[in-house]
């Protein structure tokens, strides 16, 4: 059953076409790849996804509701969460208090007045961190400020923040962008580990191996456009995605 | 204890041995002796402290948690004020009543400014901020002067209703009270040289401002008080983690502007006139210093601040060129004119200068205001401690923290 239906979807930046009659399906519980060159459109289709921004004709659907023009909130309190390019995290605050929050909204909602407990009392939201942090091995530095990290543990940090919300689907934006070849393998088993919870997960990468290790399905974008879309296999030996994508190298 | 942490406990009850102890730890100095007029324990002062530290600390829970910069606090203080005031004119003197409605009134109309303000962020919410409150100093100067009396100020009558009180006793305006006990009661008592004064006002102020502090940790500690310190880390994440932060700014919003009016309130309860200086940004502004230079973002950071800057300006401006000559009159004749002459600049009107130098020193040197000196001191003597005693003392100084 598809989770994620997008028909038809139109955005002009002035006279550039960012997304191009944009059609995809993405299947409930596969990790779906969206690959393609630099400028292609990839993170401006997620944008669309998250309530960033609002394109100019289509539709998304997720779980049969539409999603455009809802806040990035009431999106995320729909089920879906996504991990930025650049690190979004609370960097002055604690990466328990980082996963907390997060856990607080799954619970309470976008809004609740809770003036009066105490964030140490509240045990079952501390639980659920704890247990996240360390699924994701960052349970020993809990009580550190989440600035303090180096930059591939900010990663995970903030996929720990979605991983704890146990969203329906989430979206990885270069999830392994300056890692090191060491913690980029960490990331993919992560990865397959929380894939063994059935979340969708529609990942954007360069990493052909991080993307052909985890992939079950991949689109390839490029000038706003999706121009092959199949197995991993397939794509592989596609001649236009090697023209497109990588100039005619082989893979 | 009270749901608060063992380390907040003792916070809360070293704050309530202070005030407590406020009439003599402010009055060190014998009656006679020339350093008297250092002492700050009188009435006046001393419920002046407590009632900006509430200020002060209501202005922390939006600025120094969401990181909000209003730059027109003074405004609810103000109104608050104003409210207090009539419910003493309309009601009765009986405070209660008074510090109800500055508190109910001053959440209203900071419920109203805020949702407006708060659309924008940064220096523009600022300026909005200033902006609205200039706005009411002016309307409270001119169109409003029914309400607000204008220039000379709204206070008590012989002719006001008090329908709940009497308007006159003795042909007098009767004295603000708190369920009969009178504002301005207190008892004095000399002991040797010292004079101590114990007034009924103050300790009411007092009682107050350990709540509103109560209330404040209650807060700090609390879920909501987590989201407020992300609001100020990353608006943006909170979006896209399911959590609108426009109405958790706004209840901080409303939280720190019923402070601020439930200062104005106890302002006017002690000594019932409201003017409309009390809105004008210069007030604002002193409202801001003394949450930076106490640290802002901490507990008892305001207060500090808000003890240091009233006791400057009561106690430094009061002193004069006499004064000085007398305090260095055991120099040499020329090194003491020349030292009068450096020094005037700092005492009476140049207080303000004592007090820039110091707002400039703790914004370059201590951020953290002066609470994070306090903690880099404490943080010398533990090492020291700990290198002497080689290793004993130092883990039982780490498990106080």
């Amino acid at each position: 059953m598809g989770i994620l239906k997008v028909r038809n979807l139109n955005k002009n930046f002035g006279g550039l076409k960012a997304l191009n009659e944009i059609n995809l399906d993405v299947e409930e519980g596969t990790v779906h790849a969206i690959i393609g060159p630099n400028g292609a459109g990839k993170s401006t289709l997620l944008n669309t996804f998250v309530g960033r921004l609002v394109p100019d004709t289509g539709e998304v659907n997720f779980d049969d509701q539409p999603l455009l023009n809802r806040q990035p909130y009431e999106i995320n309190q729909m089920g879906v969460c996504r991990v930025f390019q650049t690190p979004e995290i609370f960097g002055e605050l604690s990466l328990l208090d980082n996963v907390m929050i997060p856990t607080f909204a799954k619970r309470d909602g976008s809004f609740v007045l809770n003036g009066w407990g105490r964030m140490d009392r509240e045990t079952d939201v501390n639980d659920q961190a704890e247990h996240v942090l360390e699924d994701v091995g960052l349970a020993d530095q809990r009580n550190e400020l989440a600035n303090s990290l180096s930059r591939g543990d900010k990663r995970r940090l903030e996929l720990a923040m979605c991983l704890v919300q146990a969203p329906r689907l989430l979206l990885l934006d270069e999830p392994t962008a300056g890692m090191s070849r060491a913690d980029t393998n960490n990331t993919i088993d992560l990865l397959k580990r929380i894939g063994e919870r059935g979340i969708t997960k529609i990942v954007i990468e360069h990493d052909m191996h991080v993307v052909f290790s985890l992939a079950e399905k991949i689109s390839v974008m490029a000038q706003g456009a999706v121009i092959v879309e199949g197995a991993p296999d397939e794509i592989k030996g596609d001649p236009k995605v090697q023209e497109a994508y990588l100039g005619g190298a082989h893979l | 204890m009270l749901g608060l942490s063992r380390k907040d406990t003792t916070l809360l009850l070293i704050v309530l041995a202070l005030v407590v102890l406020a009439p003599f730890l402010l009055n060190p100095f014998p009656e006679d002796s020339e350093l008297a007029r250092f002492n700050a324990g009188y009435p006046d002062l001393m419920q002046r402290f407590v009632i900006f530290g509430i200020f002060a600390m209501g202005f922390n829970i939006l600025f120094g948690l969401t990181g909000y910069l209003s730059f027109g606090h003074a405004a609810f203080l103000g109104v608050g004020s104003y409210a207090g005031v009539w419910m003493m004119k309309l009601l009765t003197v009986n405070v209660v009543p008074a510090i109800i409605a500055s508190v109910a009134v001053a959440g209203v109309f900071s419920l109203l400014i805020g949702y407006i303000c708060l659309r924008r962020s940064g220096i523009y919410f600022s300026i909005l901020t200033l902006a609205f409150a200039q706005m009411s100093f002016a309307l409270a100067y001119s169109v409003l002067t029914p309400i607000t009396a204008g220039e000379t100020g709204l206070q008590l009558s012989l002719n006001d209703p008090r329908i709940l009180g009497s308007s006159a006793v003795d042909g007098t305006i009767p004295a603000t009270n708190f369920f009969g006990i009178a504002m301005r009661d207190g008892f004095e008592w000399a002991v040797g040289g010292w004079k101590f004064t114990f007034n009924f006002g103050y300790y009411l102020c007092a009682v107050i401002m350990l709540i509103a502090f109560y209330i404040s940790i209650r807060i700090f500690r609390s879920p909501f008080g987590a989201m407020l310190r992300a609001v100020k880390s990353n608006q943006q994440r909170m979006n896209y983690t399911g959590i609108n932060p426009k109405p958790y700014t706004l209840a901080a919003f409303v939280i720190s502007g019923m402070y601020a009016g439930l200062a104005g309130g106890l302002m006017v309860a002690v000594d019932p006139l409201a003017g409309a200086d009390r809105m004008f940004w210069t007030a604002s502004g002193e409202v801001v210093l003394m949450t930076i230079l106490g640290g802002a973002g901490t507990l008892v950071g305001p207060l500090l601040g808000a003890g240091v800057i009233k006791y400057f300006e009561n106690i430094f401006s009061r002193l004069n060129e006499a004064d000085l000559n007398q305090m260095f009159s055991g120099l040499p004749d020329g090194l003491q004119s020349a030292m009068v002459t450096v020094a005037q600049m700092f005492v009476g009107d140049g207080w303000l200068l004592t007090l820039g130098v110091m707002f400039m020193a703790v914004v370059i040197f201590l951020p953290g205001g002066i609470v994070e000196g306090g903690q880099r001191v404490a943080g010398w003597f533990r090492r020291k401690s700990g290198t002497e005693k080689s290793g004993k003392a130092a883990p039982a100084a780490s498990a106080a923290e």
